[in-house]
């Protein structure tokens, strides 16, 4: 097949290029004249949603991006932290929704291979990845499927490229039955001296393509990532890219021996729209036009078109701006590697995206313009409707002993050991902290005592219930699973995945989350370095519950010291730390609502960002002066989850008490916000009385809920029950679900 | 006490690999690229773990006719000290200089977690520094582990002590006959094995169960 660039332009053909009537107005008044088929291509891929933000913009640019750590906010192909040492982290999360729904295990690989060219392209060697996956009802009949092909997916790349995970989420939820979510993020290690921009400098340099083949693979996969899902879907499995793991990890090693060599100005990742956003944000950056020859191309397949190959979304590829002088050191080295390595145009000083094909011009269109022009809207959005809190006076009782037992053995607080056990955790040798606990933690290689801490979160049913509380909530529980481990949280990647924006009620959604992400990093200096937002998450009309991923970095000063959440010995004194003397009781939008009693009503846990602030600044010092054995923050299933998790990640009980005589089932399960657990040895008198006097200075409730010890958990109002049952239960139901 | 490991495109466990050697043995090793035709006179020669060539046709298989290899194993038959863990387990494999082979999981799941190794045979270069029957943790982390050999090749690995290491207590992770995790050749001085002892040497890694069997190996030239 070829598509020659004289097919004319006509409705059809613009509305089947995701282009609205008006915006293909104003490619027609940009250029004056109508534009080739190539340039409608190219219009396309730079406008759509996935590329061109143009329904979030407005709204992004109310978030908090700077801080005297950031080095590199958002625009660029990751965030840059600086974390001492002359060295920072470089990171970002990414979504691939809609390709995984298609082809799961493709779809997650070129996810996660996508997130790990975006950080070795700033010059940073990867060191840690997590993934968020979001999947349909345990019961859909296609939900087996898409998590057997993600979770291989994400691994076959990962593990073979060599970056451990050691973080992520799996949730299950039937919002999520046509269309999953794949949120894929990853981080690095650089030198702050050495980070690498995409900003084009100098006219007449060489334009260099670098890495793998170009195929048909993927030509368009960003217009079908800005669209809805119908019963189509299928006729779209062509638009997936195909990845090549191999390939990938020869192409970050081939980058980060040509950036030792000074060769490199300005280099940027073919990710979504290949070529053609490569090359125009390059251009556009410096300031500059670009003249692309694609007779120079390296391709896979014989008589590819001008247009497939400036769409094609092939993996695996980089394009630079190299010094004329280092072209043959740059040479040798990716031939060393065995990859492609061609000169494909250069810089020029027209502000022109020139592309030339078989001796014609197949495109001339204003660089600037290309992506500043893009359409911007202000959508019009409803505010979500409040929901006032519900009378849970009559609910059935619940034995809390079943309950927890039903908690745990759930599909969505069920251990995840079946999902990471296929990642490789531990390459690299720097983890400190696998999956399973509340953050992922990496030695920082080279340093004696540094580590990094990564979390994601999201708790989707409040952010829909609420989205402002709902968007506060996932940035201070990312923020709190940072501080359990005892890391100072530098910043956050968000990714923002949401259903349709031009319904009003989803903008809505889109608008209240973001409003909640800002005024939490604003109050608790967690600036957003880097995102990505993920619309038209719907099929046939009904919106994904919406899903604003928080992924958070932090910093551990001497990882000696770090917290785990098991408990560390028998006759620990157990300590929550919370806001009020009774604790914390709200179990509207929980897990025990959700699953035990089939509610979903009522209006999330709200969160008080100055006690969140405390409450994590207390806990870190304690943490980092040696002087609690563990720590473990509280989240889905209140209480009673939480402590029941501390007991199966040490195989030592527990014996909880109440503030009062009272009936304990919202104690338990409820999840009010900003808590801790925290454990002392019990003997340690001062130590104790010191912790509580010192929290209570700070204004916190440290309450003495417990003791550790036996091989029982022991929770009030109810039978013991066995540690050991717990895990059992706990460990089953993926494996049962899944094998 | 020299070392060196080779280097093929698509191994990525060699830096934990250097990593491992510098620690134990106070030297970074030499590294060796996929087209050198000669290896550095070495005590020991490591061939790390990954997936070589992307693993794309049998694991091992690309890297077993790499030139490097030809000079591995010229240096394996004048009895230098050889060790391939993982992928390097299967090259060596696929490179003839072990018997056997090594299939896909039988849960036909990548797998990384954490089990339990019984010293087989604490007679050799390279587990003389465990006691014979010694049960050690160790990592693993492969794809392709479920080892295999014909039963006359079993039955005379078996009889003359090549088999180094078994899985232990029940934690068999991927189907290997006999449960056999490591094995070395009739000479005895080339060993492979599916676990990462290298991701178990220092404190930070939870644990230095990994570390007897560098400094065996290492040590043996000092």
């Amino acid at each position: 097949m070829t598509l020659s660039n004289t097919i004319p332009i006509t409705d059809e053909l613009v509305a089947s290029h995701g282009l609205k009537p008006d915006e293909y107005q104003r490619i027609l008044d940009l250029i004056g004249r109508e534009p080739s088929f190539t340039e409608l291509g190219i219009f396309s891929a730079m406008w759509n949603e996935h590329c061109s933000y143009k329904s979030s913009k407005k709204w992004l640019k109310t978030l908090p991006t700077t801080g005297p750590r950031v080095l590199q906010g958002p625009g660029e192909n990751a965030g840059v932290v600086d974390i001492g040492d002359g060295q920072a982290v470089v990171f970002k999360m990414e979504s691939h929704n809609h390709p995984s729904y298609i082809e799961p295990y493709q779809g997650a690989a070129t996810g996660v291979g996508g997130i790990l060219r975006d950080v070795f392209t700033m010059g940073a060697r990867p060191v840690a990845a997590m993934n968020a996956l979001r999947f349909g009802a345990p019961d859909h009949p296609k939900t087996q499927h898409l998590v057997v092909g993600v979770v291989a997916g994400v691994g076959g790349y990962g593990n073979s490229f060599g970056v451990p995970t050691v973080g992520g989420e799996v949730e299950f939820d039937p919002s999520y039955n046509g269309n999953c979510l794949v949120n894929a993020f990853a981080a690095g290690l650089a030198d702050t001296d050495k980070i690498f921009l995409s900003q084009a400098k100098g006219v007449g340099l060489p334009v260099v393509y670098l890495g793998a083949k170009t195929g048909r693979d993927g030509v368009g996969g960003a217009t079908m990532a800005s669209a809805e899902f119908d019963d189509d879907i299928e006729e779209k499995r062509p638009t997936v890219q195909v990845g090549d793991p191999f390939t990938e990890k020869c192409l970050l090693e081939a980058c980060l021996e040509l950036m030792k060599t000074g060769a490199v100005i300005a280099i940027q990742d073919m990710g979504a729209a290949g070529l053609t956003c490569s090359a125009v944000e390059m251009g556009a950056k410096g300031d500059l036009g670009i003249e692309l020859d694609l007779d120079a191309v390296p391709v896979r397949e014989e008589r590819m078109s001008a247009y497939e190959m400036m769409l094609s979304e092939s993996q695996e590829r980089m394009l630079m701006v190299l010094s004329p002088e280092k072209e043959e050191e740059a040479e040798a080295i990716f031939r060393k590697w065995g990859l492609d390595f061609a000169i494909v145009g250069k810089t020029t000083d027209d502000l022109r995206f020139r592309v030339l094909h078989q001796g014609e011009e197949v495109a001339n269109l204003p660089i600037k313009e290309l992506g500043d022009e893009a359409p911007e809207y202000d959508r019009p959005w409803v505010e979500s409707p409040k929901a006032a809190l519900p009378d849970f006076s009559a609910l059935a009782a619940i034995d809390p002993a079943d309950a927890l037992l039903k908690l745990i053995g759930s599909a969505n607080l069920s251990s995840r050991r079946w999902v990471w056990e296929q990642y490789d955790t531990l390459i690299q040798g720097n983890s400190l902290q696998r999956p399973g606990g509340d953050a992922g933690v990496v030695r920082v290689e080279g340093h004696e005592t540094k580590a990094l801490a990564f979390a994601s979160d999201v708790t989707p049913r409040y952010v829909e219930a609420d989205p402002f509380e709902g968007g506060k909530q996932a940035v201070a529980e990312c923020w709190r699973n940072l501080c359990a481990t005892g890391a100072l949280p530098l910043a956050a990647t968000d990714n923002l995945n949401f259903g349709n924006p031009e319904r009003p009620e989803i903008m809505g959604q889109l608008v209240g989350a973001i409003k909640g992400i800002g005024e939490a990093c604003r109050a608790l200096d967690f600036p957003i370095v880097s995102g990505n937002v993920s619309l038209y998450n719907e099929t046939n009309g009904k919106a994904i519950m919406p899903t604003p991923t928080i992924g958070g970095v932090g910093l551990i000063d001497d990882w000696s010291k770090m917290a785990r959440i098991g408990f560390s010995a028998e006759g620990d004194a157990i300590l929550l730390v919370c806001k009020s003397n009774m604790w914390g009781t709200h179990l509207a939008q929980s897990a025990y609502m959700r699953d035990l009693h089939e509610r979903r009503d009522g209006p999330p846990p709200p969160v008080d960002l100055a006690h969140e602030r405390k409450a994590g600044e207390f806990v870190r010092d304690a943490i980092q002066d040696g002087r609690i054995t563990a720590c473990h923050d509280l989240s889905d299933g209140g209480l009673a989850v939480a402590v029941a998790e501390m007991a199966m990640a040490s195989s030592i009980g527990a014996a909880i008490s109440l503030p009062m005589p009272t009936d304990p089932t919202p104690v338990l399960f409820g999840e009010d916000q900003g808590r801790y657990l925290l454990t002392v040895p019990r003997a340690d008198k001062e130590l104790l009385r010191e912790i509580i006097d010192e929290g209570a200075a700070r204004g916190l409730v440290v309450a003495w809920i417990g003791e550790t010890g036996g091989t029982e958990l022991k929770l009030p109002g109810t039978r013991a029950i066995s540690v050991k049952d717990l895990k059992a239960r706990h460990e089953s139901w993926f494996p049962d679900f899944m094998d | 006490m020299k070392s060196a490991v080779i280097l093929l495109p698509g191994l990525n466990r060699d830096r934990d690999m250097i990593a491992a050697l510098t620690k134990i043995g106070g030297k970074a090793p030499v590294t060796v690229w996929q087209t050198d035709t000669e290896i550095p006179d070495v005590d020991l020669i490591v061939i790390p773990g990954g997936f070589s060539y992307g693993d794309y046709l049998r694991c091992g298989a690309i890297a077993a006719r790499m030139p490097v290899m030809r000079a591995v194993a010229e240096k394996a038959a004048q009895g230098v000290t050889v060790m391939g863990v993982c992928n390097g387990f299967q090259i060596l494999l696929e490179a003839g200089l072990l018997p056997g082979a090594l299939m896909r999981n039988a849960s036909l799941k990548f797998v990384c977690r954490e089990v339990k190794l019984e010293i087989a045979n604490a007679e050799t270069r390279f587990t003389d520094r465990y006691a014979q029957g010694q049960v050690i943790r160790c990592p693993i982390a492969h794809h392709d582990g479920n080892y295999f050999a014909d039963e006359a090749t079993l039955a005379r690995i078996e009889g003359e002590g090549q088999v180094a290491f078994r899985y232990a207590e029940g934690t068999n992770p991927n189907g290997s006959l006999n449960d056999i995790a490591g094995i070395v050749n009739a000479e005895g001085n080339v060993l492979g094995m599916m676990p990462h002892p290298e991701n178990l040497i220092e404190d930070a890694h939870g644990g230095t169960d990994g570390r007897a069997l560098f400094e065996a190996a290492l040590g043996r030239a000092a």
